[in-house]
Order: C-alpha cells, then sequence, then structure tokens
C-alpha cells in the first residue's frame, strides 16, 4: 500500500522532471524549427491563418514549408519527396493541412505513404467542447489514442473463390504494448486520471485478447492512472448518453476510427477537431482531419479552427504551455462572442477576419499581462 | 454499352431465381423472408401457441418473469417452453444446446435473453450465442430504435431500423497465431449472405413502407471485402425501384448519427458494424432498456433486445428496465398474428412511460422492475374491459 503511494509520488515528480527539462532546451534552443505542410484546398488558406496567429503570439517556432505530392523513387516504389523527408526528421515536428487524394493517380493516398514512412503509430484525438458552439452534448472531455499500423486496416484481402472475399486483422503484441505505453505515458504527462482499454475480445477472443493482456502488463508499471476495461458496444451506448464518464480511450485501429470520429461528432464535427499523429524516433505530425473542401478553397470562407487547435495540440507536446493556453484561450472566446464566426460555425465573417480577431484577442492577453 | 448492361442485369436476376432462391423468391411480396416454411395457423380463441424462452444470464432470467407476469394478466394464449443454458455458470453443454435447438424446430418461434460469454478463452473460439445463431442460420438482426413517448432525450421523434447481417463477417471466429506474438484474425464476406441480407432489407422497407435504405461499409479501405458488400447491395437494390438507396462510410454514419439522425431510415450492415450502430442508436433513444430487436432466418424468429447486454451489475436488484423485452415480446404477438394482444401490451407499456409516474433507474426514475410491471398490468386491466 505505502509501496504504490510511493511509486505513484515518484512517478508524478518523474512527469514533472521531464517537462520542465522538455521547455528549459526549447528556451536554450532559442527557434524550434517546425515542418509545416499546407496541403490542398483551404490548406494554404488555414495555414498562413495559422502562421498570423503565431506571430501575434510571438510563438519561438521557425516554419519551413514542404509539399509532399508523391513521386515514384528508385526502384518504382512510390515515396515522399526526399526534401519533406529530411526537413521532417530534422525537425521532428510537423503540421499539415488536408491532402487531396486524387483517384486513379497510381498511387496510395499521401496519409497512407507519410504514415508508412514515418511509423506514426498512434493517433491522438481529443476531443473538448467548445463553449459557444451549441451541440446537444456538453461538458465532453475526452481523448482517443488510436493504434494506427495494424489491426482492421493493415490492407491484406484476398478473393478465396469467386464470391468470398477473406480480409486479414492482424494484432501483434509489439505494436499493442507501444500504443498501451504511449496511452499511460500521455495520460501522465497531461494529467488525465484513467484510461479505458476499448475491445471486443467476447467475440474476437484471441486478437483483442491479446491486446487487452498487453494493456493490462503496461498498466501495472503506471499504478498512479486508473485503468479500466469496456466493451466496444458498451463504451458506444455509454457515450451517447453520458460522454463524461470516460477520459482517455486506448483501442485497436478500426474501433478508434469509428470511435474517434463518433467523438468528433458529440462536439461539432470535423471542422473544429484536432488530431496528432506520433511516430517513433520521436516524429509527430499533428493535423486537421477534415477534407480539402475545394469548392470554397481560395475564397477566404475557410474556418481554420481544426488546424489551429491542432497546432495548439503540438505546442503542448513541445512543452510551450503558456503559448498554447494563450491561443487556445483567444481561439474559444472569439468562438464563444459569436461576433465574428466562419460559415460553417453559423456566422458569415470571413476567415480572414477570424483569424485578425484572434491575433487581436492574443495581443490583448499579452498586453494584460 | 445498355446490352451489356442488360445482360448483367440478367445475370442478376437469374442467379436470384436459382433453386435456392426460388424458396424466398415464390411469395407475394408483401411478406418478409421471416415467413417462408407452412403458413402459419391463423389465431384461434382455444389454441395456445408453444414458444421457446431461453433467459439466458444476469438479468435476463427478471426480464422473462416480467413478460410472463404481463402475458398471464392479459390472457395472451402463448405457452413458454423454457430453458436454461448459461455459459458462465457451466450449465452450457452439446446436449442442451441439441435440446433448445429441437424445441426451436418445432415452435418456430423464441424469446431470448442475453447469453453471456466469458472472457477466458476456454478453448472454444464460438461462443454460445453464437454458435445457436449459426445452427439455426439466423441471418437477420432488427432492431427498431423509435423514441419513446414522454421521454425525451437529445434526439426526439427517432424512427430507424437497423439490420445487420449476424452470421459473418468479423465474428466467424476464424483466428490463429501465426508466430507467438502475431495474430490474424479472419472477416469473410460471401457474396450469397451479402445479397441475403440485402433482399432481406429491401423486402422489409417494401412491407414496412418505408422510403430509404441506407448501406453501412468502409469499402474505402477494405476494398475486396466491404466493396462486395456494397456491389451486392446496389444489385439488389436495382430490383426495388420503388426505394432509394445510399451509402454511408461507418465513421461518418456514427458522426451523423450523433449530429443529425433525422436523415436515416433503414440501415443495412456487415456484423461489426451492426453492433456498434445497434448500441449507438440504442443509446439516442434511452439505452440499452428500451429497444426491442428480433432475428430471422428463413424459418424461425426470436426476439429479444436490442442492445444485447446482460447487465450482471443489476442481477438481484430488481432495477432492471423491462420495457424492451415487453415491446419485443408484443413483436413476438404480432408475428404470431395475435393483433389484438399485441396492441395491448404495446399501449399499456407505452402509456406507463408517457405517464411517467413510474419509472426504473435508467430513465431517470426510483421504481422497481416489479413497479414497473405491476403499472403495465393496471393499464392492461384498463383495456380489457372494453
Amino acid at each position: 500500500m505505502a509501496g504504490s503511494l510511493w511509486r505513484s509520488t515518484l512517478s508524478q515528480v518523474v512527469g514533472w522532471v521531464r517537462r520542465s527539462s522538455i521547455q528549459s532546451s526549447v528556451s536554450r534552443r532559442g527557434m524550434q524549427t517546425v515542418t509545416l505542410i499546407p496541403g490542398d484546398g483551404i490548406g494554404p488558406e488555414i495555414s498562413a491563418a495559422v502562421i498570423k496567429i503565431f506571430e501575434a503570439a510571438k510563438v519561438p517556432v521557425k516554419w519551413e514549408e514542404r509539399n509532399v505530392t508523391a513521386i515514384k523513387g528508385p526502384g518504382g516504389r512510390w515515396m515522399i519527396p526526399p526534401d519533406a523527408k529530411e526537413s521532417m526528421d530534422r525537425s521532428k515536428i510537423g503540421l499539415k493541412g488536408p491532402l487531396k487524394t486524387p483517384i486513379a493517380a497510381g498511387h496510395p493516398s499521401m496519409n497512407l505513404l507519410l504514415r508508412k514512412t514515418f511509423d506514426l503509430y498512434a493517433n491522438v484525438r481529443p476531443c473538448i467542447s467548445i463553449e459557444g458552439y451549441k451541440t446537444p452534448y456538453t461538458d465532453v472531455d475526452l481523448v482517443t489514442i488510436r493504434e494506427n499500423t495494424e489491426g482492421e486496416y493493415s490492407g491484406i484481402e484476398h478473393v478465396i473463390v469467386d464470391g468470398v472475399v477473406q480480409s486479414i486483422k492482424l494484432i501483434t503484441e509489439k505494436a499493442s504494448k507501444r500504443i498501451a505505453e504511449y496511452a499511460f505515458e500521455y495520460a501522465r504527462n497531461n494529467q488525465r486520471n484513467s484510461v479505458t482499454a476499448v475491445h471486443k475480445a467476447n467475440i474476437m477472443r484471441m486478437s483483442d485478447g491479446l491486446f487487452l493482456r498487453k494493456c493490462r502488463e503496461v498498466a501495472e508499471n503506471f499504478k498512479d492512472i486508473k485503468f479500466t476495461e469496456m466493451y466496444l458496444d458498451t463504451v458506444c451506448l455509454n457515450m451517447v448518453q453520458d460522454p463524461t464518464q470516460f477520459d482517455v480511450l486506448v483501442m485497436p485501429n478500426l474501433y478508434g476510427d469509428i470511435l474517434s470520429d463518433l467523438c468528433a461528432g458529440l462536439i461539432g464535427g470535423l471542422g473544429v477537431t484536432p488530431s496528432g499523429n506520433i511516430g517513433a524516433n520521436g516524429v509527430a505530425i499533428f493535423e486537421s482531419v477534415h477534407g480539402t473542401a475545394p469548392d470554397i478553397a481560395g475564397l477566404d470562407l475557410a474556418n481554420p479552427t481544426a488546424l489551429l487547435l491542432s497546432a495548439v495540440m503540438m505546442l503542448r507536446h513541445m512543452g510551450l504551455h503558456p503559448h498554447a493556453d494563450k491561443i487556445q484561450t483567444a481561439c474559444f472566446d472569439t468562438i464563444r462572442d459569436k461576433k465574428f464566426l466562419t460559415k460553417d460555425l453559423g456566422g458569415n465573417a470571413k476567415c480572414s477576419e477570424f483569424t485578425s480577431e484572434i491575433c487581436r484577442r492574443v495581443q490583448d492577453l499579452d498586453g494584460g499581462h | 454499352m445498355a446490352a451489356v448492361f442488360r445482360r448483367s442485369l440478367g445475370a442478376v436476376v437469374k442467379d436470384l431465381y436459382s433453386l435456392q432462391w426460388q424458396q424466398l423468391a415464390s411469395r407475394p411480396l408483401s411478406l418478409s423472408a421471416n415467413v417462408c416454411g407452412p403458413e402459419a395457423a391463423p389465431a384461434r380463441a382455444d389454441a395456445t401457441f408453444k414458444v421457446t424462452m431461453v433467459p439466458g444470464d444476469g438479468v435476463g432470467p427478471e426480464l422473462m418473469t416480467a413478460v410472463k407476469e404481463v402475458f398471464k394478466a392479459g390472457d395472451v394464449p402463448v405457452e413458454f417452453e423454457e430453458f436454461h443454458l448459461s455459459e458462465v455458470q457451466n450449465m452450457a453443454t452439446e446436449e442442451k444446446l441439441d435440446e433448445v435447438l429441437n424445441s426451436m424446430k418445432t415452435n418456430r418461434v423464441a424469446m431470448k435473453g442475453k447469453i453471456h460469454t466469458p472472457m477466458e478463452f476456454k478453448g472454444e473460439l464460438a461462443s454460445f450465442e453464437m454458435r445457436l445463431r449459426r445452427k439455426l442460420d439466423l441471418f437477420a438482426n432488427v432492431v427498431h430504435v423509435n423514441s419513446l413517448p414522454g421521454y425525451s432525450t437529445r434526439h426526439n421523434n427517432l424512427d430507424l431500423v437497423i439490420i445487420r447481417e449476424q452470421t459473418e463477417g468479423e465474428y466467424s471466429s476464424l483466428e490463429h497465431e501465426s508466430v507467438t506474438g502475431v495474430i490474424e484474425c479472419l472477416k469473410i464476406i460471401t457474396r450469397v449472405k451479402s445479397r441475403r441480407i440485402a433482399k432481406f432489407a429491401f423486402d422489409y422497407a417494401t412491407k414496412k413502407g418505408r422510403n430509404k435504405v441506407t448501406a453501412v461499409h468502409k469499402a474505402n479501405i477494405m476494398k475486396l471485402g466491404d466493396g462486395l458488400f456494397l456491389q451486392s447491395c446496389a444489385e439488389i437494390a436495382q430490383l426495388y425501384p420503388k426505394i432509394k438507396y445510399e451509402t454511408i462510410i461507418i465513421d461518418n454514419c456514427c458522426m451523423q448519427l450523433v449530429q443529425n439522425p433525422y436523415q436515416f431510415d433503414v440501415l443495412v450492415m456487415p456484423n461489426l458494424y451492426g453492433n456498434i450502430i445497434d448500441n449507438l442508436a440504442a443509446g439516442l433513444v434511452g439505452g440499452a432498456g428500451v429497444v426491442p430487436g428480433e432475428s430471422y432466418s428463413a424459418e424461425y424468429a426470436v426476439f429479444e433486445t436490442g442492445a444485447r447486454h446482460p447487465f450482471a451489475q443489476a442481477v438481484g436488484r430488481n432495477i432492471a428496465n423491462p420495457t424492451a423485452m415487453l415491446l419485443s415480446a408484443a413483436n413476438m404477438l404480432r408475428h404470431l398474428s395475435l393483433e389484438y394482444h399485441s396492441q395491448m401490451v404495446s399501449d399499456a407499456v407505452k402509456r406507463v412511460i408517457k405517464q411517467g409516474k413510474v419509472r426504473t433507474r435508467d430513465l431517470g426514475g426510483y421504481s422497481t422492475t416489479g413497479d414497473f410491471v405491476r403499472a403495465v398490468v393496471e393499464n392492461l386491466r384498463h383495456r380489457s374491459v372494453y
């Protein structure tokens, strides 16, 4: 009993020391480089908006813009341009706008390529209700962490005989352990109280059983965080009735895809949801998950909230908490005031007006200190 | 180009009229796929219908008691044959399963609670419930998502039907460990079963006068598997020109269900997505306690709750909500052509909920299961005075 208390305080101290060391390393380094991938459609507009807001907040970040349209490398395999890869490997942090996958271009989707190149194994989506953007669900405050490399999306399918198709769902010990460890570390670093593993081990006894076993093993090393497990259908049932009972959710690929979109729907859709992808080797790419919206591209009507909140997530990951809090407060205050809202949030302001309003508030918050 | 189209359509139609489809197709369009064997006997006042009952685990037995009490009070001509099958309590053996199957084959109609699957891996990959389902070939699961009058949730006046393929897909129980630490789980999709569930969905929509059928899939990722499902649905949709056919990806569907569920009418989907959407939709109207559901095969019908949870933490505490089971029992009576009794039971239940005085804990009240059942019986008596 006393041993666990000692262990939990020790782990909290370790977490605090680690956080403060990251912060001091950033300030020692001065400007940190971030690879920016504007994307297609409304991508360039919302990226410009984010750059403007970061300037107003005096964030010590240097942007490096890169393009990631696939090119055919030696050996005939599709890959991202080498300068983009080199930039990302150097800076380790990326911010990405929406990418378009052209049909019949011969290459796989860009998101898939990025995922494979940097081994982005965890997809993190924090879903927090936005005051001022009313949905039937208030008080949502949860994080979905989804394993992004295997599971049902391994892409291994074949036609056995005509009319019978078999898809293979792959669960490995290594990937399950990795995602569970990431989930618990995330919970610790962000002061979260509990982690819930979502599974369907009553039906898929071996595969989800393995996932669950790994989660339980990792939970042993993180005694300060409460660990529960819940069936996928129970989670869905309770999520739409009372989302406040959930904190951090960790799950394999398919369930993660569905649940993270469900949670995005609870807070208002993909236009206001941030998302981050964490890779091995310390690479982290933060992105907006909505589409490229080609019909409003270039018309200054886009809503930069999703990319902005992803950028805030990025700042937190880099340890720049004061700047992150400032920008997030400014953004939420602007939406709550309802004077400058873009069309999808119910107003009729332009993207540039919305951005300027947020910049003004950020500078006000700065001036107030 | 048109000739190719006509030829492929001809091939589809010929396929559908092959021997195995003769049985399903050679009946009037007004009947759905579940009434397929000898015609159900017309209701006679002196005859009782025999129905197999499997209470299952958790609160199943309590809910079944509620149904029996209400039926007794309403003089419903139904007699139950009970079987206690339970995997967790080790009362499930092959012989018991065979007994239940034989009883079902004679009676053709059953009421069932949830047979809980124990978490430990006992060497059998398929749970008891799945084996029961496969042996009876209960391929279609229909869940009626209707908002209850008098109980308001975040989304009111919902009226959805969710049709889910129940025998293949991700629940094939085909798993193996290729190397230590690497496990493969197979998801099987076949054209025959996809067509069968699609035809069931469109027949159901036609019979109940519904306008739209939406197929839910993830064919952008699982191109071959869900692609086959989608192709089968599209082929069947061509045979029903009066019903609108749409498709939607599962994650977008979940998002739309919590933001704007009124755009959906009838949803059809493979196994796992069905499980998710059943529970999601049940949560939208009030939880697992208020949504009835049934499973159909070509010859049998099994009536149960829509969201299948044993709800073990409520066992013995008399707090479970019997609404779902009672509404499902009313649906069963309608299936047996006992229209009068069916209407009586469902009206009584709805009246109690509308009055709002007696509500179980999941709907925000403090009444026990017993209180609720008594209130329903009271309301029954009111009606049968006429």
